[in-house]
């Protein structure tokens, strides 16, 4: 890695050598040192120069400047074997640099999965146009066309005489290149060298260990919450009691004696206190006498009442219905009509550490030290909330606990970011559990209704989804405006966001159907701890759940065996889209099948009498380009409604594959969060407050819940599977989407009790076992 | 604000802070320890845990006047430049996904496997089940026990 004060002068200077340029093994030792050196401002790297992008090392070795981060789930080292191979330089000669707004381009940060999928590719075009430019050079130097070299890992070779060799060092290292690329946006980013076909492409496909987990597990990775500055002050936030609360005053008298105590900083209903020790500044933080007077009227219904006030409210507004057939009539002619309702409540980000950044005011600048996923937002909305040039502020991205999607809406970057404004000292601002887990950003909660109608022989020929997603005012892209920090301070913009109300993601063929969503707004829509944001997948779970337990529903009315009514669906119609997307599907659902062993049969299945009941569930469905299948086998405990998946099968097309072990944990990792979400989740709230505030009340999956085996199955269902163009997708996120459903599907199999509001906790599949029983 | 002595990973340090002082404050911003985490504050995730006379210690619930014997952290499991066999079965089995929680998964599994050396499957869910993980990575935290402890083994067979 370069010094940020070498890499800065590289960027803006030309044809100079840059001394002392050189590559950290891991970017894990201490990045932080060096960083405060560089004084500002920080213009834009320029995404049209080669330079912006790659540096070669006189040493033989290449950095990658990348715009995305890494969530935890090895996207940087997947950059770094797609880049490398394009470079034609070998995988442990190169390194990764991610996020910093300063030195890499703006290429959105994280978010929507679409690290592999849209930026992988001008990240593998720019390699390309690295080597193409390093066999140039090299063919004038030895006087020889390029197709009379050869190029590996970075010496490129006469392939009249081996003797005439020349590294990519001695060719260019520590020089920039000086080459213009072009473009029309930074996803668009390419020089004039083709990328290579897959076929050619040698570290992709192979499984390196992911390069930032050794720093990890040894305690030498310098994460944001570890940046400790000169000067540095500690400051924590006092939330209203009641959402919604107005501030009436502060007594500074109640915080005086704290040891020090530096100040309490207002403004509008935003509070916080700054003291030199971290201790103090929580300590000052519960000891301060705040006044507040109550909103008039109650913020939002009590999670208990949440749904009837859903299903009740006047919608803010409605999504266009997709439309196939007339659904209405053909269930009016139906042999056999379904119905069922669905409820998914608000479930929280809750990340395992709370909302944290470090901000320094220093030489007139604002540097924000994050872990915030869209670093190059937070830094764009942090210009504005502090009315300074753009090129006066970057955000430094660090490592952090991920909340998948939390950052998106990074409150305690704005708050650091102000509290340093306001003091004149670098502030570090975190968040406590139970501020995290009230205030967080809170996935939307959905209450879905299905109608399905059968024919005669079973065959469904009639589907209608309507859904109701509280996700009013949906926040998630660090606008200056809506993060919470501004909220409190009475920033309104005109228009609040309008939110999704998502509609279900499948390729089945049914000729008559239609799919629509409404949007609701609780009572309070600013300064409210149920504001929505992106909850990795942030809609899918909710639809997918309501959409395959239906199917299920449906399969279970027809008699019919759950993966073969889904396969008839599949397999109805004939068309496809461009990424194949039926067939793929296909492909998927028979390979979670075969990969578990399932036995066709229709659900649910003859129950014994024992104790345990045991069940599986198959659900299905895609995220944009990525196509997941999953089967869930359960263990019930009839007597005390405990379920635990004891076996997990997830089927997963995400196209061409860079890192296989990465991937399968990553899929991994989505799967328990499903199941989480599935088996424990939901916020609590009582008509003034959140009131699930701690891993008591807001309970998660354990070691204990873990399944005993879980079967990753990557699958190419592309119809050229091996075609050289094959594309990358994304696969941060899909496979959480069907695992709800898939478990309420196990446990209906199990025990022939249909489960339709999430989570299933114990007491509350008890319940539904005993009410079944009669 | 009173001095008070603490041993960590090996040397004494001296300290002038207040007694209840949770330990996790002080490893961190005093001492520049950073493989403790601040979770919750509360006792309930584990992932501020050190190791105090064996026992995989809440250092966010414990008052620094409350410690009594050694210190291990995250940092102090193996001499510098080396990795414990713990650390070195979580590379291994690739087991961490953001990985702010596992100073926490690693400190209880390094008590746990220090109190029993082969554990079962059940003996790995209980021991760790009140450590949490938000990246839910448990089925290869677990995978990565049993091969410390295999690893383990076999280094005090060849001893």
């Amino acid at each position: 890695m370069i010094p940020a004060t070498g890499r800065r002068e590289f960027l803006k200077t030309s044809g100079m050598l840059v001394v002392g340029l050189h590559i950290a093994g891991t970017p894990g030792g201490n990045p932080i040192a060096a960083l405060f050196e560089a004084d500002g401002p920080y213009p834009d790297p320029d995404f049209k120069q080669l330079d912006s992008w790659i540096v070669i090392g006189e040493d033989d070795t290449a950095t990658f400047y990348v715009g995305k981060t890494d969530c935890g789930q090895g996207t940087g080292t997947a950059f770094r074997q797609m880049m490398s191979d394009e470079l034609d330089i070998a995988f442990d000669k190169t390194a990764c640099v991610m996020g910093r707004t300063d030195i890499t381009v703006d290429q959105g940060g994280s978010g929507g999965s679409d690290a592999i999928q849209v930026d992988g590719w001008p990240m593998r075009r720019v390699a390309a146009e690295a080597r193409r430019v390093l066999l140039d050079m090299a063919s004038a130097k030895f006087g020889l066309p390029v197709d009379q070299l050869t190029v590996t890992d970075g010496v490129i070779t006469a392939k009249s005489d081996p003797s005439k060799k020349i590294t990519y060092g001695e060719l260019i290292g520590g020089k920039r290149f000086n080459v213009t690329l072009t473009g029309r946006n930074v996803d668009a980013t390419t020089g004039t060298a083709r990328v290579k076909a897959v076929q050619d492409l040698k570290m992709v496909g192979q499984s390196p260990k992911r390069y930032d987990i050794p720093a990890k597990v040894d305690g030498s990775l310098e994460w944001a919450v570890d940046v400790n500055l000169p000067g540095m002050v500690h400051a924590r936030n006092v939330k209203p009691p009641v959402a919604g609360a107005k501030l009436l005053g502060v007594d500074q008298s109640s915080v005086r004696g704290i040891p020090g105590f530096i100040r309490v900083v207002t403004k509008g209903n935003y509070v916080a206190v700054v003291c030199e020790r971290e201790e103090h500044a929580i300590r000052a933080a519960r000891q301060l006498k705040v006044s507040w007077q109550k909103p008039p009227a109650p913020p939002f219904p009590t999670s208990t009442d949440l749904f009837d006030y859903m299903r009740g409210a006047t919608p803010t507004s409605s999504t266009r219905p997709v439309v196939v057939g007339n659904a209405e009539s053909a269930l009016a002619n139906a042999a056999t009509i379904v119905e069922a309702s669905y409820e998914v409540p608000f479930q929280g980000h809750t990340a395992i550490g709370p909302a944290h950044a470090t901000a320094d005011p220093s030489n007139e600048q604002m540097t924000i030290y994050s872990n915030d996923m869209k670093s190059y937002g937070m830094r764009n909305g942090i210009a504005q909330f502090l009315q300074m040039p753009r090129d006066r502020v970057r955000v430094i991205w660090l490592d952090g606990p991920q909340g998948y999607g939390r950052t998106a809406a990074d409150d305690a970057g704005f708050e650091a970011a102000f509290l340093a404004n306001e003091i004149g000292r670098p502030v570090r601002l975190q968040w406590m559990r139970d501020e995290e887990t009230a205030w967080d950003t809170k996935g939307p909660a959905y209450a879905v209704k299905m109608r399905g109608g059968l024919d005669a022989q079973g065959n469904l020929v009639a589907l209608d989804y309507e859904a109701r997603a509280a996700d009013y005012n949906h926040v998630g892209y660090n606008e200056p405006d809506t993060v919470l920090i501004a909220q409190l301070m009475g920033m309104r913009r005109a228009t609040p966001a309008g939110g999704s109300a998502a509609t279900p993601s499948d390729m089945y063929a049914i000729s008559n159907r239609r799919m629509a969503g409404h949007i609701v707004s609780l009572p309070l829509v600013w300064e409210t701890p149920l504001r929505t944001g992106n909850l990795r997948d942030p809609n899918g779970p909710q639809s997918t759940f309501a959409a395959e337990s239906f199917i299920d529903e449906l399969a279970a009315a027809a008699k019919a065996d759950p993966v073969r009514f889904r396969l008839k669906l599949l397999t109805a119609g004939t068309a496809d889209d461009e990424g194949f997307r039926r067939q793929r599907s296909i492909a998927v659902v028979n390979a979670v099948a075969e990969a578990y062993g399932w036995d066709a049969r229709p659900s649910p299945r003859a129950r014994g009498a024992g104790r345990i009941l045991t069940g599986r569930g198959i659900a299905y469905s895609f995220r944009g380009q990525t196509i997941v299948a999953e089967i869930a086998e359960v263990e019930v405990n009839r007597e005390t409604g405990h379920v635990w998946v004891k076996r997990l099968v997830c089927a997963h097309d995400c196209g061409l594959v860079i890192n296989p072990e990465a991937l399968r944990r990553t899929v991994e990792g989505a799967l328990m969060h499903g199941l989480s979400r599935a088996l424990h989740e939901e916020v609590a709230f009582d008509g003034e407050k959140v009131t699930s505030v701690d891993w008591n009340s807001s309970p998660t999956l354990t070691h204990a819940d873990t399944p005993e085996r879980i079967d990753v199955v990557l699958v190419n269902g592309d119809p050229n599977p091996r075609r050289p163009d094959l594309p990358h997708y994304g696969a941060g996120e899909a496979a959480c989407k069907p695992m709800i459903a898939a478990v309420a599907n196990a446990i209906f199999d199990a025990t022939g009790v249909r489960l339709r509001r999430v989570p299933f906790r114990d007491a509350r599949v008890l319940t539904a076992i005993k009410a079944a029983a009669g | 604000m009173s001095k008070m002595a603490l041993k960590v990973n090996g040397a004494v340090h001296t300290v002038d802070v207040e007694p209840s002082t949770p330990l996790l404050y002080i490893l961190r911003n005093d001492l520049g320890l950073h493989g403790p985490h601040f979770g919750c504050g509360l006792g309930q995730c584990g992932a501020c845990a050190v190791i105090i006379q064996g026992v995989a210690t809440r250092s966010c619930v414990t008052p620094v006047s409350s410690v009594k014997g050694e210190i291990t952290t995250l940092e102090g499991l193996a001499p510098p430049g080396k990795l414990h066999p713990i650390q070195q079965a979580w590379i291994e089995e690739q087991a961490p996904a953001c990985g702010f929680c596992q100073n926490g998964q690693i400190m209880t599994a390094k008590a746990l496997l220090d109190r029993n050396p082969n554990p079962t499957d059940a003996q790995i869910r209980e021991g760790m089940n009140r450590t949490l993980c938000r990246c839910m990575t448990y089925y290869r935290i677990q995978a990565a026990i049993k091969r410390a402890a295999k690893m383990m083994a076999g280094k005090e067979a060849r001893a």
